[in-house]
């Protein structure tokens, strides 16, 4: 379809491919945070979760077909995008200090990248096992022990989830302005939403290596 | 007082361009920024030298001529003016001021401080209009409009077009500038019926161009001389979207 080509075809179009992806993606990391906290109610509770997840394969594989092809349309559209603001300025002010630009912002294009290998890193560590000293298939709770045990894997992954709530906190809040969600007077709710689920996320995942860490769950 | 001026210095536009450092003695704390800048460009042109190029008109930060970047921000570090608005009671006593001209690849540099900016011009040309019947002017209060659109529309039709946005968006996009555009018709009932054709066509138009796409790092709307509000663009997204993904009805408009 010719006006669907169009629109994917502007930057305008392909931020709001990275929007809906971005919402999908959003949604798999909250479900996962919150199934994770199962690890402090035991082996046992956290182990059946897992057990639970991988029942049904054909679903599971379905999900993780949808969350791949997610992954790829938002890295493919950030690179298209960011190809064509870069070229938008080819001579570089000698001093450039655009004001009001956060940290979040100025950084999505380094934390989306680190938080892609970081999610190969984390497969490879409990999904896949071979990245992992001491790998038991179906063990969960015993391979996320083992491996947040080790201080620099647990710094590793409190690192990358604090990226990771940082780049959810830009996206979450740019993308009510992308999908055009604004409002003259409840439009100051997007950035309190952006903020409460960033830290939500990113606090429940940091939590899980640093109670291991320091021995709360062992 | 003293001050210590680097001015980016480009004969053409082929010219490869490089800063040059102006010492200047006797500067008075009441003179405009551009008013310093005539000052120096006196003594330039009385030691026959080539003096520097800006662009200026009203000097009363209203028409959209001036602009340029002054230590890194886009009409100076002072919120909500035009750098002919920008007072030298800003600065100190043997400050050091990097004066730059807009740097995007939409906005050629013609000479010195002064950029091409008809891409805007382009742009504006696509859709930023509506069309009425010309003649006597119509009755005031003849078409009801809420006060709350008024003002908003008010707000966005400040927009005086000088391109500071595109200069502070890391990025060197113009959503701003079209946002603005697009909200300010589309907020009023004469904009009603070519809102979606022309959120289609200047939305096209700006992607003609070499401009960026946007981030939401909200530099444009922090140095934007009139304070318009990123909520136009907010809308000029919901507008593009709509009618780029509906297409274009007839009763939306021909599409040309």
């Amino acid at each position: 379809m010719s006006h669907s080509a169009g629109f994917l075809g502007s930057t305008l179009g392909k931020k709001v491919l990275m929007a809906v992806t971005g919402i999908i993606l959003f949604g798999f990391v909250l479900g996962h945070m919150l199934g994770n906290q199962q690890i402090y109610l035991g082996a046992e509770r956290l182990n059946h979760y897992a057990e639970l997840l991988q029942a049904n394969q054909a679903l599971l594989w379905a999900v993780r077909s949808v969350l791949l092809f997610c992954v790829a349309v938002h890295i493919v559209a950030a690179v298209q995008v960011w190809l064509r603001s870069r070229a938008a300025r080819p001579v570089r002010y000698r001093v450039f200090r655009p004001p009001a630009v956060d940290y979040a912002a100025r950084t999505m294009v380094w934390s989306g990248p680190i938080i892609a290998l970081f999610i190969i890193f984390h497969l490879l560590d409990l999904t896949v096992g071979s990245a992992h000293p001491n790998y038991i298939r179906g063990d969960v709770y015993h391979n996320v022990i083992a491996s947040f045990s080790q201080p620099v894997v647990a710094l590793v992954y409190v690192a990358a989830n604090l990226l990771l709530a940082f780049h959810l906190y830009h996206g979450l809040w740019s993308l009510f302005q992308t999908i055009g969600w604004d409002h003259p007077r409840f439009g100051f709710v997007r950035r309190a939403v952006a903020v409460l689920f960033a830290v939500l996320i990113g606090a429940g995942n940091i939590a899980i290596p640093l109670a291991v860490l320091t021995g709360v769950v062992r | 007082m003293k001050l210590t001026l680097h001015v980016w210095r480009q004969r053409n536009p082929a010219d490869a361009g490089a800063f040059a450092t102006y010492e200047l003695e006797d500067v008075s704390t009441h003179m405009s920024f551009l008013e310093m800048l005539d000052v120096l460009n006196q003594d330039l042109i009385a030691k026959g030298e080539e003096p520097i190029a800006f662009e200026h008109d009203c000097r009363e930060g209203i028409c959209g001529s001036c602009g340029f970047m002054v230590n890194g921000v886009a009409h100076g570090e002072q919120p909500g003016v035009t750098v002919c608005q920008l007072h030298m009671r800003h600065f100190k006593d043997g400050d050091e001021v990097t004066i730059e001209p807009w740097r995007a690849k939409a906005f050629p540099i013609i000479k010195d401080l002064v950029v091409d900016r008809s891409a805007f011009d382009r742009i504006m040309h696509a859709g930023g209009f509506i069309t009425v019947r010309t003649g006597s002017a119509p009755d005031a209060n003849a078409i009801p409009i809420t006060t709350e659109n008024v003002e908003h529309a008010m707000d966005f039709a400040e927009c005086i077009g000088c391109g500071a946005c595109v200069a502070s968006c890391p990025n060197g996009a113009a959503m701003l500038f079209v946002g603005a555009k697009i909200a300010h018709l589309g907020l009023l009932p004469q904009g009603q019926p070519e809102r979606a054709a022309r959120a289609l066509r200047m939305v096209e138009a700006m992607e003609r161009e070499a401009f960026g796409a946007c981030s939401n790092f909200r530099a444009c709307e922090a140095v934007c001389p009139k304070e318009i509000s990123i909520s136009g663009i907010a809308r000029m997204n919901k507008d593009f979207r709509r009618v780029a993904l509906a297409g274009p009805a007839p009763a939306r408009g021909k599409r040309r």
